[in-house]
């Protein structure tokens, strides 16, 4: 797959492998962002001439886009905001509050992100329900086993992600989902890290609400997305309040809402990061979401099998389909060996990723993160295990 | 000091660093620092009497420079008075910016010269040594 010319930011000879943080942009997005500034640089469902209606239109489609994409049944299940955490919070304080009470249970694992558990931790506060860790296996990837083990009647929400931004393993979010609405558990999944890497279709795994990140999918910054069930979406208080989101309201008790999409969708919107992450959808489309999957999952492999034969590393997640190696070097902090790889112009991640439980499972409160997509290459990584392959990686880290 | 020195006395201090462990103890003051931009955290504990350091502590997980800066630095302002201390802070962070220092007063500490000139080890280099700052102003 030669699709590396579609990036403007890889002729700087520098190799990204930082796409778990976020993904680079090809230029067709750039250049559809910097259409609608340049050419029809209004605002959305506001205006009556055209370059406004053309705004809208554009908007829409991406709208569109986005739906067929994850095979939503109606636009009115598509919800644009700013951020995936925005969209977990909006789920999570907007419908969650108002339904949950004192004692009912919320499943999460310990390798979720900081934007699943905080939210949690708060209505824990808030409302007193019961935040309970699903034990993982014994390599860090969920159970389905332990899932059904940690079901009681008190159970109402089951919130995790589709794919963990540090194990990387993918959730059978089908299967998990039906076992939950068979015990009447909805199911809120995060889908920050699957979107864009594996095929998601929200209608066959009836996951009532999935939360959409445009960064990490070739999509601009500041963009992100919620799917959610049209009656729960409906059954959902806005968390934010403002313009475009209503018909009428006199006073307070008198506030009538617009229909979905645009009741859940306050204040403007960010326009131009809304087209462009269609125009992503449409890019990732040209390539097919399985070649995706199948050429990132042979990149990982191939990762795996040359960090193997080094003798000064530990992998945590080996054997765990998907597109995320963590590592460590034997005896050097973890941010030391990504600034030593920074020096060779390899960009790697470290610390704790966000995810500040996983710690008690795997004993390590930081390694590494290599995270892979489509546009990166074997000879990337056989220059990544080449600068690796070195003894003094600490000393050379401190730049002295 | 050759660079190799340099580099030896770091990693001995990464490995190796003076006083890691906390006391708990009221008669210390105690201060959390984190760097906001990676996983760098240390607890810092410090006894102060009449007008001596007398003991600092610390705790906690971060990389080389940060947790070999902070050991030198505690090896060198335990028995300092406060003033003698917060010069050798205010020398040192001259230092790390590049401005105009007093080399005498952080002889050892003064290793870490270059590390202003990597703007990813600025913080790393004074997250442990702006903890005992502002330990002795509290």
């Amino acid at each position: 797959m030669d699709y590396r010319k579609d990036f403007p930011f890889l002729d700087k000879n520098i190799i990204y492998f930082d796409n778990g943080a976020t993904s680079l942009k090809p230029k067709c997005v750039i250049d559809k962002m910097n259409e609608y500034y340049l050419n029809y640089p209004s605002n959305a469902h506001r205006g009556d001439y055209s370059i406004s209606i053309k705004a809208s239109s554009e908007f829409e489609n991406a709208r569109e886009k986005l739906r067929k994409f994850i095979n939503a049944k109606s636009t009115k299940e598509i919800i644009f905001t700013s951020g995936s955490t925005e969209s977990i919070s909006t789920v999570i304080y907007g419908y969650f509050m108002n339904k949950l009470k004192k004692g009912d249970e919320v499943l999460v694992t310990k390798a979720e992100h900081a934007s699943i558990i905080l939210p949690w931790y708060d209505l824990a506060n808030k409302i007193g329900i019961k935040i309970k860790f699903i034990p993982l296996n014994k390599d860090y990837s969920f159970s389905i086993d332990n899932l059904i083990n940690s079901i009681t009647p008190k159970t109402k929400v089951l919130s995790i992600a589709e794919i963990t931004n540090v194990i990387g393993d993918r959730r059978d979010i089908k299967k998990i989902t039906s076992i939950c609405h068979k015990n009447g558990i909805k199911v809120l999944i995060d889908g920050a890290q699957s979107l864009g890497h594996i095929k998601v279709d929200v209608s066959d795994s009836d996951v009532d609400f999935f939360a959409i990140s445009a960064h990490k999918m070739l999509g601009p910054m500041g963009v992100r997305a919620l799917y959610g069930k049209e009656e729960l979406l409906n059954d959902l208080d806005p968390i934010k309040k403002g313009g475009g989101m209503t018909i009428s309201f006199d006073n307070k008790d008198s506030i009538i809402y617009k229909e979905l999409p645009y009741k859940l969708e306050a204040g403007t919107q960010n326009i131009a990061g809304v087209i462009g992450f269609g125009e992503a959808i449409d890019y990732i489309n040209k390539i097919g979401i399985d070649n995706i999957t199948n050429y990132t999952h042979e990149l990982k492999k191939y990762l795996v099998e040359k960090l193997k034969k080094l003798d000064n590393i530990i992998i945590y997640n080996e054997n765990i389909e998907g597109s995320t190696v963590i590592i460590n070097i034997k005896d050097v902090f973890s941010q030391d060996t990504a600034i030593y790889l920074d020096k060779h112009n390899i960009c790697v991640r470290s610390g704790d990723h966000c995810d500040k439980k996983l710690k008690d499972e795997i004993n390590i409160t930081n390694t590494v993160r290599i995270s892979l997509y489509f546009y990166n290459t074997k000879e990337e990584i056989d220059k990544l295990v080449e600068v690796l392959n070195n003894n003094n990686i600490l000393e050379e880290s401190l730049g002295i | 000091m050759n660079n190799e020195l340099k580099r030896e006395l770091i990693i001995e201090n990464f490995n190796h660093p003076v006083n890691r462990g906390l006391t708990n103890n009221k008669d210390y003051l105690r201060e959390e620092k984190n760097n906001s931009s990676c996983i760098d955290h240390f607890t810092i504990e410090l006894k102060l009497e009449d007008n001596i350091v007398k003991d600092i502590r610390f705790d906690g997980e971060a990389c080389a420079i940060a947790t070999s800066s902070l050991s030198i630095a505690i090896s060198k302002i335990i028995g300092k008075t406060k003033e003698e201390a917060l010069n050798i802070i205010d020398n040192y962070n001259k230092m790390i910016k590049g401005e105009d220092y007093d080399k005498k007063v952080l002889e050892e500490l003064s290793i870490f010269e270059d590390v202003g000139r990597q703007p990813a080890r600025v913080k790393c280099a004074t997250l442990g040594i702006l903890g005992i700052y502002d330990l002795l102003n509290k």
